[in-house]
């Protein structure tokens, strides 16, 4: 989580300091500890991720290379996405890290597709499939088909909820009405899991247990955290709609203060030993960029205009 | 042995399933209940674990497809109506539709929709939809007009490594009916030419194919000769052989039982405009349903869409012109 909030902070100077990014520049500060700890618990080329705007850490924390995202943050021509699709809308699908499409709840069903096809071809095993959700996102038809599917298939599947009280502007209030979103998960007939969103230990503790239950057969699993976006939709944005009580609430506290505290308490990590991590993980951001950026961007006139992999049926093909 | 389309439809999925075990079957009622046009009858028990009822989720349902397509299964979705596949538009057009070209991972999905008018359907169990997914990248759009072409472009369908909306349609389930299922002949993206004819064609497909067909036989009879091509698939649609046949006839009308805005023969009238404007006689026509929601009394609804009677009308009028 240390290091996402590192090289979101450095995105967001790219962004602000205008010319290496393309697009636009959407940041998890203050939910690093939520998707760090879904991130954490998943085992890179065995279980499938499907991360979602916010979840930077639990893209490093599956073990995205920080090459994927400074590469399609810059657009190149290397990247995953190859200047196709760019900043969050990155992934591997082959190697368990889906791509996400923009449109919210779009991704529970997907999920849910590749297990139920390791599950008709006898390779499902222990393994399990993740995905994040906004509040606003659980408000989408598509996330509730898609809850409702995964149920049905009774399929190991860890949604995470992050209840960032805020959807772009909309707050909770015009978002739903029931009292809580983890009322939900009965509803569905999935298991329900509370964890505080700002504490690391406490979402650790809750990811853990969901996964492990996933994973020995307990069918989908609902972790619903609350915590407070610390920044705008996106680079672009301000968050002026946010109001003061909630930012000096026990929502708007800052996961990585509190981590670290957590650490320091119990003997884990002193103040030296994390500014020792940030000391390294800026050698890696600092060579993730410089590399990026000496990349080829894509070319119109390379680039193959072909949406289907059948190349004979791509029209207008003068090969 | 005589054969109707829609048992080609069940004889193409039990033979999907019968050679691949990555395929399976997800569906609306389709399980031991058969689906609710019986195009699934017998394969839950005939392929045991392969065939599964789905809860109506239609945006869920192509996401489930996806997913397993990224995990090297070859799923067929039936969309109980093709109607109801707006619920799962945005997962075909944006996910499945976007999938191969932004991840350079293939997305092997099938999806059957019943498509087009019978008489006493209504506005929701009627619609033609391969304009609008023929609109979007990433898709191939099938129409089979034909009992061999519902069997072997099905089978075609499954083993492209890219989606395919399979438009069926209901009209002919029952009605159209075969010795045989024959050899395999075109491939998906050729166009067959139905009928030739020297004096006008009409380019169309699916069951519009037969209402041409019966229209090219009444005009005979007024010594005109009509070419009719059926286009087997709308994407990729086979332009060379609707130029070619236009080159020889030196007059088009473009045929289909969608709506009349934009769509399929307004992609065929622009085609043959742009590419081969020299070689028209006449302006080019085109021929669609009208521009209202399809009505539910048989009355109305053959009034709705275009007929052997309507078709004639217009081949009437390109032949004066
Ligand atoms: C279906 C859909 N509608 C609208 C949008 C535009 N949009 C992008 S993010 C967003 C807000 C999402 O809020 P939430 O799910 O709470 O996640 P958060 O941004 O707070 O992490 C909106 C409205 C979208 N991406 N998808």
């Amino acid at each position: 989580m240390q290091l996402s909030r590192q090289v979101e902070e450095k995105l967001g100077s790219l962004y602000r300091s205008g010319g290496r990014i393309v697009g636009g520049v959407y940041l998890g500060k203050g939910q690093e500890a939520f998707s760090a700890a879904l991130g954490v618990q998943l085992v890179e080329g065995k279980d499938v991720y499907g991360p979602l705007i916010r979840d930077q850490a639990g893209r490093i924390a599956f073990g995205e290379p920080l090459l994927d995202c400074f590469r399609t943050y810059l657009g190149t021509a290397t990247g995953p996405m190859r200047g196709r699709d760019g900043n969050i809308h990155r992934g591997r699908p082959k190697e368990g890290m889906l791509a996400m499409i923009s449109h919210l709840g779009a991704l529970v069903s997907v999920v849910t597709g590749v297990l139920f096809a390791r599950r008709l071809r006898g390779s499902l095993g222990d393994t399990v499939g993740a995905t994040s959700i906004g509040d606003g996102g659980t408000s989408t038809g598509a996330f509730h088909e898609g809850m409702n599917l995964a149920a049905v298939e009774k399929l190991p599947l860890i949604v995470s909820v992050a209840n960032n009280q805020f959807a772009y502007s909309t707050p909770n209030s015009r978002q739903f009405a029931c009292e809580d979103l983890l009322l939900r998960a009965e509803g569905y007939g999935v298991q329900g899991w509370s964890v505080t969103g700002t504490d690391l230990a406490s979402c650790l503790k809750g990811f853990r247990a969901a996964v492990a239950a996933a994973r020995s057969g307990g069918g989908p699993q609902m972790v619903v955290g609350r915590m407070l976006r610390l920044g705008g939709h996106g680079e672009h944005d301000d968050a002026s709609y946010v109001p003061e009580e909630a930012r000096f609430s026990h929502l708007g506290q800052d996961c990585l203060m509190v981590a670290e505290k957590t650490l320091a308490a119990r003997g884990l990590a002193s103040a030296e030993v994390v500014r020792g991590w940030e000391q390294e993980g800026r050698k890696l951001i600092d060579a993730a960029i410089a590399q990026a950026g000496r990349e080829p961007l894509p070319d119109p006139y390379r680039e193959r205009w072909d949406a289907l992999s059948t190349s004979h049926l791509v029209e207008g093909r003068s090969e | 042995m005589s054969l109707t389309y829609l048992e080609a439809i069940r004889e193409a999925q039990y033979e999907a399933l019968r050679q691949n075990p990555d395929v399976f079957l997800y569906g609306q009622d389709i399980g031991a209940f058969g689906g609710a046009f019986k195009a699934t009858k017998g394969l839950a028990r005939e392929f045991p674990g392969r065939v599964f009822d789905a809860p109506i989720s239609e945006d869920a349902m192509v996401g489930l497809a996806v997913g397993a397509a990224i995990e090297g299964a070859r799923p067929i979705l039936e969309m109980q109506f093709a109607d109801f596949s707006s619920v799962g538009f945005n997962q075909i057009v944006n996910q499945a539709g976007t999938q191969y070209w932004r991840t350079d991972v293939p997305c092997p999905i099938t999806i059957r929709l019943p498509s087009g008018g019978t008489p006493g359907s209504g506005p929701f169990h009627s619609q033609s939809m391969e304009s609008i997914y023929a609109h979007y990248p990433g898709l191939v759009i099938v129409t089979p007009a034909t009992v061999e072409d519902a069997y072997w472009m099905l089978l075609d369908s499954v083993e492209l490594n890219d989606p395919v909306m399979f438009c069926e349609h209901k009209f002919l389930y029952y009605h159209l009916k075969a010795d045989s299922l024959g050899e395999r002949s075109l491939p998906i993206g050729k166009a067959r030419i139905a009928r030739p004819g020297r004096h006008a064609t009409v380019v169309t497909y699916s069951a519009m194919l037969h209402e041409a067909l019966k229209s090219a036989e009444e005009l005979q009879l007024d010594g005109y000769q009509i070419e009719v091509v059926d286009l087997r698939s709308v994407k990729p649609m086979d332009t060379d052989t609707i130029l070619a046949s236009v080159a020889r006839t030196g007059r088009l009308l473009a045929v289909g039982e969608s709506f009349p805005w934009g769509g399929v023969t307004a992609e065929i009238v622009a085609r043959v405009s742009a590419e081969a404007f020299h070689l028209l006689d006449a302006p080019p026509m085109r021929l669609n349903s009208k521009d209202t929601p399809i009505p539910y009394h048989p009355n109305l609804w053959k009034s709705h869409r275009p007929t052997v009677t309507t078709i004639s009308d217009a081949v009437r009028r390109l032949l004066r012109y």
